[in-house]
């Protein structure tokens, strides 16, 4: 028996790293392949004829891109191998598009619904202006381009069975992780007692507006306050009780502009009631982009350091004990490059910044505001 | 006996060092700023067509009872090696393709088609031959710690052996490399403790056994009857890849003219004075788009030097450039044919397997190396600098008079 083990393992063994979401009998094939095609995976090869025949790397085609506003748009993803389509409602993917040379990351929270769809995923998507990847998927992607993914995560996520009570509170794009759960919740025929309070300039930018509108009228339990800020102004949450009366005996679920989650923040605090209130904060203030300096966080190693725009995160990391990895110390040798997994640091040399889902030189590299780097 | 004062030797002052660097930092960002799409698809493409080969070089060799399946295999399958190891391998470990950000493409993920891991190679290659290269005592690929290639070393009994362990190296030139990441020289001189060595050895025989093992053992295996002709197309087609990566890395630092350098000049260096040092301590051969391709670029070894971590596909356009500065600042650009350049370096380990009593010039100005001694007897810099005609006359004149007074 133990023999057995011991050879399964043995085959695995050069498909260790790779995810896959059909069983483990898929890596003992692609690691036996594997001793005819190392160092590669047989996926290298196979990708050439069929570019999401690869689990080394997820990868997804786009296969309809379809526009919800003017300036929104839903993007339908075709998975390739390696994609468990078992993610939670309200959770985000990640998406790596190929513009000019270079791949760019961003996260999007999925608004379909798991398991299903016929195996597709969905995204859905506003074009902001500072968001260079946001206006390309929005305005310019094809049909059939081929995308990276980043497998779903996020703590923002329905549990299964959900609670009795809930309470949606989102405003503009903020609504795509709410959509995900209203769209899963009617899939699963649940149907707990929900007030949405959702935000948007006028009627004809919210997004799923039809939808919203079509639930409201024929889901039970489904009460929807549309609040349309360009005639209405922004909610009152200083009053509140006047919109949901009931909002403390709810389980609360809010995604939207920064303002409005502080505001929500600060009255579920109030009451006490923040084991209640669930978040999700689409991007990290960037206030300080563009600025020297900042406060480094080593996310395995949980520490932290504040540095200047002249300490080098290496040396940063080295500070606080960190066994960073390094080399030649003048970035020449990519021994040192590590994930940066949020905010923004700036290249010493040469002045260029890089965002989250970039690989750094940390031996070249300082902060550009706060950051976090993957060791 | 070597370069110490590089400035002396270049003929430079501080300004004109200064410059040169701004210059060169100049093509660096023009070259940083316009990598695009092009770019990404020529490494793209370089990729699909290493593939197609490896895969169609392995196809063949399982018809090898055929004469023309085992030519046509062994071709491809030694071509697929030597893209992999020098357009592919060497470059993308160098971070050359990091900025398109594709995790498939980056220099934390590749993992190359030879014995040496990766990570060893980023360490005994990107860090210590880039950052000390041509120091003698800093940079372990002069010599690689088992030749003499310039006597500035000093002569030891078993360097009497200097041509049968370049042969060696040249044809085991896959496991030499993997190997020299143990370092032996530093164990020698107690700068690395036995237990680490042990510890690079584990990493390295896993790799190396792989290597081998999908060689000699899983496609002769597949290739069933075929199993003993698969088997010896499979070994030349490593010794085509050997012998050639071999030649052209010899070529880029052992030729005349590649200068090596004394460890007191690295410590008292400028950044500008890196890279001269990297300008005159390497060597270009001269090379077609095709032999600039299977040469991984590294026929542009110059200007690999100068920007090891920009994409090898632009290194032709550098050198137009880096070409023009050479001749703005008179400093020599060493290139020549690979014939030529090849047997220079050759030479050198021959006649190096002797001791200094048989070798004729002293180590301030011999082929392999030189120092600012070299012109201690003739005019002064300040001197030669701005004749009639305004053209500077700097280390390349002066190299050329020397050259006529000696004739």
């Amino acid at each position: 028996m133990s023999a057995i083990k011991a050879l399964a393992r043995w085959s695995k063994a050069p498909a260790r790293d790779v995810d896959t979401a059909s069983g483990p009998w898929v890596n003992i094939v692609r690691g036996l392949a594997a001793r005819a095609t190392t160092p590669l995976l047989p996926d290298d090869y196979l990708s050439l004829l069929n570019p999401l025949w690869s689990a080394r790397e997820l990868r997804g085609e786009i296969v309809a891109v379809r526009r919800e506003t003017e300036d929104t748009a839903t993007v339908f993803i075709r998975p390739g191998w390696g994609f468990a389509g078992d993610y939670q409602p309200g959770q985000y993917v990640g998406i790596g598009l190929r513009v000019n040379g270079r791949w760019h990351w961003r996260s999007y929270s999925l608004t379909s619904v798991p398991e299903q769809d016929g195996e597709q995923i969905s995204i859905t998507v506003k074009a902001t202006p500072e968001g260079f990847l946001s206006t390309h998927l929005v305005n310019g992607v094809e049909p059939g381009t081929v995308i990276r993914l980043a497998a779903p995560k996020g703590d923002f996520a329905l549990p299964d069975p959900p609670p009795p009570a809930l309470l949606f509170i989102s405003a503009g794009s903020g609504i795509t992780p709410i959509m995900g759960m209203l769209r899963s919740l009617r899939a699963r025929e649940q149907h707990p007692d929900i007030v949405h309070v959702h935000s948007a300039p006028s009627a004809d930018a919210v997004i799923f507006h039809d939808e919203l509108r079509e639930l409201e009228g024929k889901q039970d339990g489904y009460r929807l306050h549309l609040q349309l800020t360009d005639s209405a102004g922004h909610v009152d949450f200083a009053q509140f009780d006047t919109v949901v009366p009931d909002w403390r005996e709810r389980s609360a679920w809010a995604c939207g502009p920064a303002a409005m989650l502080d505001d929500v923040e600060n009255l579920w605090k109030e009451h006490g009631l923040d084991s209640e209130l669930h978040m999700e904060r689409f991007t990290i203030a960037a206030t300080d982009k563009g600025g020297e300096g900042g406060t480094v966080t080593f996310a395995i190693s949980d520490k932290q350091v504040e540095i200047d725009g002249a300490t080098t995160l290496l040396e940063a990391g080295e500070q606080v004990g960190i066994q960073m990895p390094f080399g030649c110390r003048m970035g020449i040798c990519q021994t040192c490059v590590l994930p940066l997994d949020g905010g923004n640091v700036r290249d010493i040399r040469s002045g260029d910044e890089h965002g989250a889902g970039d690989r750094i030189q940390t031996c070249i590299s300082t902060a550009s505001g706060d950051c976090t780097i993957n060791i | 006996m070597a370069i110490t004062d590089i400035k002396a030797y270049a003929h430079l002052t501080d300004e004109d060092i200064d410059a040169l660097a701004a210059e060169l930092d100049a093509i660096r960002a023009e070259v940083e700023e316009s990598r695009g799409e092009r770019d990404a698809r020529y490494i793209r493409r370089t990729i699909q067509l290493q593939r197609a080969l490896a895969a169609g070089g392995r196809i063949a060799l399982f018809a090898s009872s055929s004469r023309l399946a085992r030519i046509a295999g062994t071709a491809m399958l030694a071509s697929a090696k030597i893209i992999e190891n020098m357009e592919l391998g060497h470059n993308v470990i160098h971070g050359q393709w990091d900025w398109m950000n594709d995790p498939e493409i980056h220099s934390t993920e590749w993992e190359w088609d030879t014995a040496c891991p990766s990570a060893q190679w980023k360490h005994s290659h990107n860090f210590v031959h880039h950052k000390y290269t041509n120091v003698v005592g800093l940079d372990s690929d002069v010599g690689y710690g088992i030749m003499r290639v310039t006597r500035d070393e000093p002569w030891e009994p078993w360097m009497i052996g200097n041509p049968v362990y370049n042969l060696l190296l040249g044809t085991l030139f896959e496991w030499g490399v993997a190997l020299h990441h143990i370092e032996t020289e530093k164990i020698r001189n107690k700068e690395k403790t036995w237990a680490q060595a042990m510890k690079d050895l584990r990493v390295m025989g896993k790799k190396m056994g792989r290597q081998a093992g999908k060689d000699y053992l899983v496609y002769p295996a597949l290739a069933g009857t075929n199993w003993k002709s698969t088997l010896k197309c499979n070994v030349v087609a490593n010794l085509i890849r050997n012998y050639w990566a071999y030649m052209v890395i010899f070529c880029g630092h052992f030729p005349d003219g590649a200068e090596k350098f004394t460890v007191e000049e690295f410590e008292n260096e400028t950044r500008g004075e890196w890279y001269l040092r990297q300008m005159l301590g390497s060597a270009n051969f001269n090379a077609g788009p095709v032999m600039a391709f299977m040469s991984g670029n590294l026929c542009y070894q110059i200007e690999h030097h100068l920007f090891p971590d920009l994409p090898s596909n632009r290194y032709a356009e550098m050198s137009v450039r880096v070409r023009e500065l050479c001749e703005k600042y008179d400093l020599p650009y060493t290139t020549g044919p690979l014939a030529r350049q090849y047997w220079q370096s050759f030479w050198t380990i021959l006649k190096l397997a002797l001791p200094d009593r048989f070798l004729r010039a002293r180590p301030d100005n011999a082929p392999e190396t030189n120092s600012e001694r070299r012109f201690a007897e003739t005019v002064p810099l300040a001197e030669t600098n701005g004749d009639a005609s305004g053209r500077r006359r700097g280390l390349r004149t002066a190299i050329r008079q020397r050259m006529t007074t000696a004739a």
